[in-house]
């Protein structure tokens, strides 16, 4: 009998029966959906015969546009997953006055709430830029692809393994109940014993290496491959924030990495970093992973604010207000975010001189930031504005960022934060800076360059109606926060005694489900452009008459991206091509070099993947299995020294002159 | 083409590169690896503070003058150090193609590697088997793990070592090849750098 | 990365490496010579040697002052390996590498003496013990191993079951 339970043991660590929530009728709803929904999933691909294809042209693909575009479906994907929390939380919340417990348990609704800004930070909002920056940043400055295509590949999968393992602790255990950042000594082994910080530490980590691997490669390829010509200062602005995002993620992931190490050692080997006692510090953590933490926000942020000059500009139809002031305020932001992480916890006990100087730090970087934002109305101010999607985006964005920026100041005076720190209204503020800044910035990109990826716009009426049901969903969900914050209620509740308090929680679930329609309506305009691409065609690449070199190749572009290498005579490169009536050569092509697809980037995470899923649940021997597999296939890919291919002329030749057709059959 | 009915047209070299000078495969692998080596620069920062915020928390166990052994530092020191000049040596003997000899000084300094790491793993055994355990305390938990993080690089530039032996071996000292023996000697360099920070502020400091 | 900027320094014949490196690699191969790494190790040889005696035989007794030069020749000693054997100067990659270097040498430094002023401060103003002054300026906590002062083991939340 007893040798029966050590073999079991043995084979599946600490992985029973009774891991899998099978009594909890809420998940095994879900998972009945998921369930249904993948095997419908499964089913239709092989009903119409795209696994050959997705295999052979997505998953193993190295070309930028395809990995990006992979990322993006990816972050929409968990954005479901994500908001789904938002809903349950929200209705929680409002339910539960008067002696109600609401309908979830607390310890489900605590992993509820920490699954949400897991996966709304990590899995959702990093995913969108790094997509975006993936398939945008070879064409905006000329090159075929990214410096270490193999690689890009490799992070994409390593990114979606990490989502894989947050996703398997739904069904499989439980995810943390600690917040999004498992502060010990709450998620040390003693306070959280079970799996769910587990999943968060493996899943992270895995998710890490990709962002940062995909940081390294995105930052070399800003700075070796650009288009002759393109001087620093002739950059679009939209590179200019992803070389400074890339540098951030270069420059603070390690961080990440290190202290969450730190704390899985806590756990699993029963170190003292951040116990209670023998010499540990739990506010070590804190110290450390907001030294990671705040930079993070200005990777958010940063591409969100180049695709706003990017989208500012083009449907101004003026060069860019200040592309010096900008570029400058983008370099001291990124400098300076590594200068106030001590603002997050301004509470935690030190003295006022340390604080004082986080608070300084912290109210300066408002300055280049407010700096951008006039950047932005005096582009528009006597420009010839088209209220396209991207625009609108943009617009909302502005209104909404300098209400979210303005809190982010008062929260930046230590004396309001000590009143403010962990209630709502801190919670309102960075939803206001998150939504109203990163996820607009990230629609307008997915609408403004969505024409280029596929080849045909989105539909303009879903894309309205989603807009309108986002914004305002956004104003009547969050505001009510700001209000309930001022009167002081705390973060992560789970019931009232206060009944005065409810109506405004009711508000918040109304405006939780405006934007629940709004995300419908997202869906749906994909699904109608989709049907309609016949009538939203766009032939030329150039639909929104752009004024960086994307535009200036095909949609959707070739593998090869430019079948010559475009000069760079000014920052709107495009634009200068177009005055000056340029002529695309017609012949003369040569063989393009480019790198072969492989599969190595899928099987190396799928190992990561069981590995960390080995090391969550003590399958000793799966993860040694799984680790060494990995060591062995990374040691034996590098044996592989055949991995590129030409293009031959005359494919590319074939294709430029299709190209070149369509062109004319417009005119 | 797109534009014909225009007079005023610009040629097609004005805007386009028509002859390629193609980046050749590899060219930025440098400077990414040293990015890399950047961002690895960080981790060890990070564990260098936590060792500086945790050193003193002793929580009544051993202290550093219980279980470190100068000696025995002295002499990892001098292995590293010299691994770093047979690395050299093999940089120098590449540059003159002469694969032999690049193959019996990459030899030599992975045979210095292993010995550090040998040594390094008997000091940890001595302090293990004298209850100075990573769980004794928050001063024992950071040295192990700062200490014990530069082990695994050396044990992980060990392995690369090895691979690149036998492709050095199989392929000769091709372009490729090359390009790795130069990463490889960044990364065994740096991990001497972050030696130089390990044996000033983790020991020397400590015992005065 | 470019030519090592020590050539001209080198008195033990650098000519032989010099002819073999004829690099067509983009990206630049660093020219690696004989009297760059031997000028390099045996600098660093005596910057490791000279804090190793003053740590083993104490010629000095003054501890700040030994600490102070351990620490400098430490910081030497990065300089040289960073000259000597990384091949560091201003212009390999268009200056990217030695940027790259200084800004991570930043964030090092602002990592390192942040973590140890916010915890240090954090220790004193949260003293348990109740007789320190509220606002105390601490200077850069350093390596706070010195002291064996009971309460700075005590984590701020932690209970004083230690000991």
């Amino acid at each position: 009998m007893l040798s029966n339970i050590d073999i079991t043991q043995l084979i599946f660590g600490r992985l029973t029966l009774q891991s899998i929530p099978y009594y909890d009728p809420i998940l095994v709803a879900t998972f009945l959906v998921v369930a249904i929904a993948g095997a419908g999933l499964v089913a239709a691909i092989t009903y119409y015969r795209w696994w050959g294809t997705l295999w052979n042209d997505w998953f193993t693909s190295v070309d930028h546009k395809k990995i990006g575009i992979m990322y993006i479906v990816l972050a929409i994907v968990m954005l479901l997953r994500g908001f789904a929390d938002a809903i349950l939380m929200r209705t929680q919340q409002a339910l539960a006055f008067n002696g109600s417990e609401g309908f979830l348990p607390a310890h489900h609704y605590d992993q509820v709430f920490t699954a949400h800004g897991v996966i709304m930070i990590f899995f959702v909002a990093m995913p969108l830029i790094t997509g975006i920056m993936n398939f945008v940043i070879p064409l905006q400055i000329g090159a075929r692809d990214v410096a270490f295509p193999f690689l890009n590949n490799f992070s994409f999968w390593m990114t979606a393994g990490g989502a894989v393992i947050i996703m398997l602790s739904l069904f499989v255990g439980e995810f943390a109940r600690t917040g999004w950042l498992a502060f010990p000594p709450l998620s040390s082994a003693e306070y959280s014993p079970g799996v769910g910080v587990d999943y968060y530490l493996w899943g992270l980590q895995i998710a890490g290496v990709g962002t940062l691997l995909s940081g390294v490669n995105l930052l070399v390829t800003i700075i070796k491959m650009r288009a002759p010509g393109m001087s620093l200062m002739r950059m679009p602005i939209f590179i200019w924030t992803a070389l400074c995002t890339n540098v951030l993620i270069v420059a603070s992931f390690p961080v990440l990495t290190a202290v969450l190490t730190l704390l899985t050692l806590d756990r699993y080997v029963g170190t003292h970093f951040f116990t209670n006692d023998m010499g540990g510090n739990s506010m070590m953590y804190f110290n450390l992973i907001w030294i990671w933490g705040h930079p993070e926000v200005y990777i958010l942020i940063l591409p969100a604010f180049g695709v706003f000059s990017e989208v500012t500009s083009t449907f101004c139809g003026k060069r860019l207000f200040g592309y010096t002031s900008m570029v400058y305020a983008t370099v001291v932001i990124t400098i300076l975010s590594y200068l106030v992480w001590l603002h997050h916890f301004f509470t935690m006990g030190n003295g006022a001189s340390v604080n004082s100087f986080f608070a300084i730090t912290t109210m300066i970087i408002s300055i280049p930031t407010g700096a951008k934002i006039f950047n932005w109305l005096f582009t528009m101010y006597e420009g010839r504005i088209r209220f396209e999607l991207p625009m609108m985006w943009t617009v909302a964005f502005i209104v909404t960022f300098v209400i979210g920026g303005m809190t982010g100041v008062l929260l930046a005076v230590p004396p309001v934060d000590f009143v403010f720190h962990n209630s709502l209204f801190l919670v309102a503020h960075f939803h206001n800076v998150i939504i109203g800044g990163v996820l607009f910035g990230m629609f307008a990109a997915i609408n403004y360059w969505f024409p280029k990826a596929f080849g045909f716009r989105l539909d303009a009426f879903w894309g309205k109606v989603s807009f309108w049901f986002w914004v305002v969903g956004f104003y009547v969900a969050f505001m009510p926060l700001y209000v309930l914050g001022l009167m002081g209620v705390t973060r992560r509740l789970r019931e009232f005694d206060d009944p005065s308090l409810q109506i405004w929680f009711l508000v918040a679930a109304g405006g939780a489900l405006l934007v629940a329609v709004g995300i419908g309506a997202m869906l749906m305009q994909f699904y109608v452009s989709i049907r309609d691409r016949k009538y939203l065609r766009d032939v030329t690449g150039d639909p929104w008459d752009g004024r960086t070199l994307e535009w200036a190749t095909s949609s959707p572009p070739p593998h090869y991206n430019f079948a010559f290498t475009p000069i760079v005579r000014d920052i709107d490169a495009y634009t200068d091509m177009k005055r000056n009536n340029f002529r695309r050569p017609m012949e003369g092509y040569k063989p393009i070099h480019m790198p072969r697809n492989t599969g190595a980037g899928i099987v190396l995470a799928g190992l990561s993947t069981v590995c960390g899923f080995a090391l969550v649940w003590y399958i000793w021997w799966l993860a040694a299995v799984s680790f060494l597999g990995l060591i062995g296939y990374a040691i034996w890919h590098t044996f592989n020294y055949d991995r590129d291919y030409y293009i031959p002329a005359g494919e590319v030749a074939a294709s430029e002159q299709a190209f070149a057709s369509k062109l004319a059959g417009r005119f | 083409m797109s534009s014909a009915t225009n007079t005023a047209t610009t040629p097609p070299e004005a805007f386009f590169a028509l002859e390629e000078h193609e980046h050749a495969a590899g060219s930025s692998t440098m400077l990414g690896f040293w990015f890399y080596l950047m961002s690895d620069c960080l981790i060890f920062a990070v564990l260098f503070a936590t060792y500086g915020v945790l050193a003193g928390n002793y929580a009544a166990g051993p202290r550093p003058e219980d279980i470190f052994e100068l000696h025995l530092v002295a002499v990892n020191t001098g292995l590293l150090l010299f691994s770093s000049i047979t690395y050299g040596f093999a940089m120098i003997a590449m540059q003159a193609r002469r694969k032999a000899l690049v193959l019996l000084w990459l030899g030599v300094t992975g045979l210095l590697g292993a010995c550090f790491l040998g040594i390094e793993l008997y000091e940890f055994g001595v302090m293990i088997a004298e209850g100075a355990t990573p769980q004794r305390s928050g001063f024992l938990s950071s040295f192990f793990t700062l200490v014990g993080t530069h082990g695994l690089h050396v044990a992980f530039g060990l392995v690369w070592l090895a691979t690149l032996m036998i492709q050095i071996g199989s392929r000769g000292l091709i372009d490729a090849n090359r390009r790795r023996v130069m990463c490889l000697s960044m990364f065994w360099h740096f991990l001497d750098v972050v030696w130089i920070g390990v044996f000033t502020f983790v020991y020397l400091i400590r015992m005065i | 990365m470019a030519t090592s900027p020590n050539t001209s320094t080198t008195p033990h014949g650098a000519a032989k490496a010099q002819d073999g490196a004829s690099s067509h690699m983009e990206g630049g191969e660093a020219h690696a010579t004989l009297g760059g790494y031997v000028t390099g190790f045996l600098l660093s040889v005596v910057m490791t040697a000279i804090p190793f005696w003053l740590v083993m035989a104490r010629p000095i007794e003054d501890g700040a002052i030994t600490a102070t030069l351990v620490v400098a020749f430490a910081i030497g000693q990065i300089f040289v390996h960073m000259i000597y054997f990384l091949h560091m100067d201003s212009k390999s990659e268009g200056g990217w590498t030695i940027m790259a270097l200084i800004f991570t040498a930043v964030l090092v430094i602002i990592c390192i003496s942040g973590s140890l002023w916010v915890m240090y401060h954090l220790n004193q103003n949260m003293m348990p013990m109740g007789d320190m002054p509220m606002e105390h300026d601490g200077a850069m906590g350093g390596m706070s191993g010195h002291t064996d002062n009971p309460v700075n083991q005590i984590a701020p939340f932690g209970s004083v079951e230690e000991n």
